[in-house]
């Protein structure tokens, strides 16, 4: 994105386009690469969803059928949710937020003049092609995988429609995203705790710069044990060890265990980097430093460390014990605490400040809004009696797709508006650019606010037709998705447009209230950043 | 060493160590479900204690499944039976090879509600050990077990009456039947 010729007066130069796209080791590059992969993948996994909800528009069955899969139709149905979960977690907000924030602003952040590791940094992004190639070979080959982003066995090991090769391709696929992520959260560490410019302590650290430490080590820790889990499932398959088949002594709940331990820290690692954007948007767009700022902090820690140990409420219906489920029970609400104290330092940063309503600000207060929405459905979940009620039911997708959807994702097109002159030294549009928000905003919330009542009605998730009763709120909810897609091409169209055509922009265009590192070196930043080191004389965050 | 040397290798040391501990968890998960009865799993002991004075009598419901790819009917002889706390108690499932064909099977097991399986002991199980089934061969399985006294003091417990015990035969492949069978 960035062009070369904003670069002639530096000292350095930017390699060929051939060596510096394709063997980049540079942070703002490879972090560029991973924005345009992520954006790629969320049109796919956004598409693969357009076509579900056209399934779900009325009842009966009118879209899946007509598919080239050579499978039931719930089966094909399974393949397309399975689709859009992975590629949505794995391939679109993991790598935007993680790989492209991340590595763009981290080392700029901190002063850094790259990552501790720039060769590793490129083998973490080659290697989600070859992992990407694996998952869409195993939506295609044999009839495709149709297990969620779960791969629960027996499902992923006994059932006839994945007898074939195809489960484990994605096995595989996941297998090298992990490897990605690992090896990216060992560098964002080393990063962080060996390469802040002079004076920047752990406590002048900006909050973008907290969130990815946090994210990485749950990174370290939750990754590996999916790696095993699903290692287990691979040889469950292949070389007749019986980890999760009762007949050989074994137990599918385990495995229920093992992805959850994993996959509760998972959402955390993509919330969390959203967390550390939004605190920068806010603060600039408030014109004040963020409220609280080591209470912000050591907040994501403890959603960090809590994060760890609520694992089970994914599986409150699978027969845990009262005194289990009781645990879980309050365990899970306790997180509330920390998320608590970052959602009201956020409003009491905006309190008494100078607001300006741009969009990178709108999307980050529709962010606060509607996770807060996300989040008081989660506590209602933890509830084991309720959620004995509404388990897998479109109430969990609802609540899921509050914080994610619209937690995570608000949080990557919010940084995406406030950091594009930054990056391409041109601006957004803002009066299309407006409108773009608008729409998106009024589109998710037509999608998922409806899914609450699909979902208290009795709909279950994970199936292509349902009974009469439901039809209305499925409309609407169909309805809700056209206008979001709509709104997901005009921003397709305002990335280019502004790339393009943009308006030129200057070092810091928002002014006073934009403090961090990233501001002080000009739009685009030249190739090397801070090979000279700044040095950080007062707290930033207390000025 | 320096620092940037050292934090990536202290770093994969925590990967190992937790990609060991998610292979760690499978006979941990096994033991810690033996040891507590987590699950529903069954405890296992030599002799019955026998019951006191306000033992309370409990109903004992049987239930028996067989995987789909093992030609047994397998079913209890009697749907349920009373017994008394801490007595020692038999009970019979019965199973028919309805194949023309010699088999093995194994029966896993639990118990519900989920909270009485560490007060469920069994004394003696077919369960313990694989079955063979010639042909058209049937048989009586015997299982002796006694539901142990400290279950009456378990709060969790103390509306319940009724206790389910349930067994699932499944096939042992060809290449794993005992030596004998050879």
């Amino acid at each position: 994105m960035a062009t070369a010729s904003a670069d002639h007066h530096d000292h350095d130069h930017a390699p060929g386009f051939f060596a510096r796209w394709f063997m980049s080791t540079n942070h703002k590059d490879i972090g560029v690469l991973y924005l345009w992969y992520a954006g790629i993948m969320g049109l796919i996994g956004g598409a693969v969803s357009l076509v579900m909800r056209m399934e779900l528009q009325y009842p009966g069955l009118q879209v899946i059928q007509n598919l080239p899969i050579d499978a039931a139709s719930g089966h094909v149905w399974n393949v397309l949710i399975t689709a859009h979960g992975v590629i949505m977690v794995f391939f679109f907000v993991m790598p935007a937020l993680i790989g492209g924030f991340g590595n763009y602003l981290l080392p700029m952040m901190i002063g850094a003049p790259d990552m501790a590791f720039p060769r590793l940094n490129n083998i973490s992004f080659w290697l989600l092609v070859p992992s990407i190639v694996l998952l869409i070979l195993s939506a295609i080959v044999d009839t495709g995988v149709g297990t969620g982003w779960t791969v629960y066995p027996p499902l992923s090991v006994k059932d006839p429609n994945h007898s074939g090769i195809a489960m484990d391709l994605a096995i595989f696929s996941l297998h090298l995203a992990g490897a990605s992520s690992i090896l990216g959260a060992v560098n964002f560490i080393t990063t962080i705790f060996n390469m802040r410019a002079p004076g920047m302590t752990m406590h002048r650290m900006p909050l973008f710069a907290w969130a990815m430490l946090v994210t990485a080590f749950l990174l370290l820790l939750a990754v590996p044990v999916l790696g095993g889990g699903i290692t287990m499932l691979l040889t469950d398959r292949n070389f007749g060890t019986t980890f999760f088949d009762p007949a050989g002594g074994g137990d599918p709940v385990l495995f229920q265990h093992l992805f959850w331990f994993f996959g509760h820290p998972e959402v955390y690692i993509m919330i969390l980097p959203s967390f550390g954007l939004i605190s920068h948007i806010i603060s600039t767009h408030s014109k004040k430093p963020i409220f609280g700022y080591l209470g912000m902090a050591y907040a994501m820690v403890a959603i960090g460390v809590v994060g760890f140990v609520v694992w089970a409420h994914h599986m409150f219906t699978v027969g845990l014990g009262v005194n289990v489920e009781w645990y879980f029970l309050l365990a899970t609400m306790v997180i509330a605490v920390p998320t608590g104290i970052k959602i009201f330092s956020w409003i009491a940063t905006m309190w008494g400040g100078s607001i300006s309503f741009t969009v990178p600000m709108l999307y980050a207060i529709a962010l606060l809004i509607l996770f807060t929405i996300g989040g008081v459905t989660g506590v209602a979940l933890a509830n084991a009696t309720f959620d004995f009620a509404v388990h897998d039911t479109y109430y969990v997708v609802a609540h899921f797709h509050y914080t994610l959807s619209m937690g995570a994702v608000f949080g990557i097109i919010g940084a995406f508006y406030h950091w594009i002159g930054k990056m391409s030294g041109r601006q957004y549009p803002s009066v299309i650019s407006h409108i773009q928000f608008w729409t998106f905003f009024i589109g998710v919330n037509l999608i998922f606010f409806p899914q609450h009542f699909l979902g208290m009605q009795g709909m279950p998730r994970r199936y292509p037709d349902y009974n009469d009763a439901y039809a209305g709120w499925h409309f609407i909810s169909s309805l809700g998705s056209y206008v979001t897609f709509a709104s997901a091409i005009l921003f397709v169209f305002i990335v280019f447009y502004t790339i393009m055509f943009g308006r030129r922009v200057g070092a810091n265009y928002w002014g006073e209230g934009a403090t961090t590192l990233e501001w002080t070196v000009s739009s685009p930043p030249p190739f090397h950043t801070f090979e000279e080191l700044p040095v950080i004389e007062k707290d930033p965050n207390h000025h | 060493m320096n620092r940037k040397t050292l934090t990536p290798i202290l770093l994969f040391g925590v990967v190992a160590g937790m990609v060991g501990l998610s292979f760690a968890a499978v006979p941990i998960y096994r033991v810690f479900c033996q040891v507590t009865g987590y699950g529903g799993t069954p405890g296992v002991a030599a002799a019955a204690p026998g019951h006191t004075e306000e033992a309370r009598k409990m109903t004992i419901r049987f239930d028996a499944n067989t995987a789909d790819k093992l030609a047994w009917q397998f079913k209890p002889v009697t749907p349920e039976m009373q017994v008394t706390v801490g007595d020692s108690s038999l009970a019979f499932y019965e199973a028919t090879n309805r194949s023309d064909q010699d088999t093995w099977g194994t029966a896993t097991f639990n118990v519900t509600p989920l909270e009485a399986g560490s007060y469920f002991v069994k004394t003696d199980c077919f369960c313990f050990e694989s079955q063979k089934l010639a042909a058209g061969e049937n048989v009586d399985m015997p299982v002796a077990f006694y539901i142990d006294p400290e279950l009456e003091d378990d709060p969790y417990l103390k509306d319940v009456s009724t206790i389910t015990l349930s067994y699932t035969f499944y096939p042992i492949p060809k290449e794993d039947w005992p030596e004998e069978s050879l």
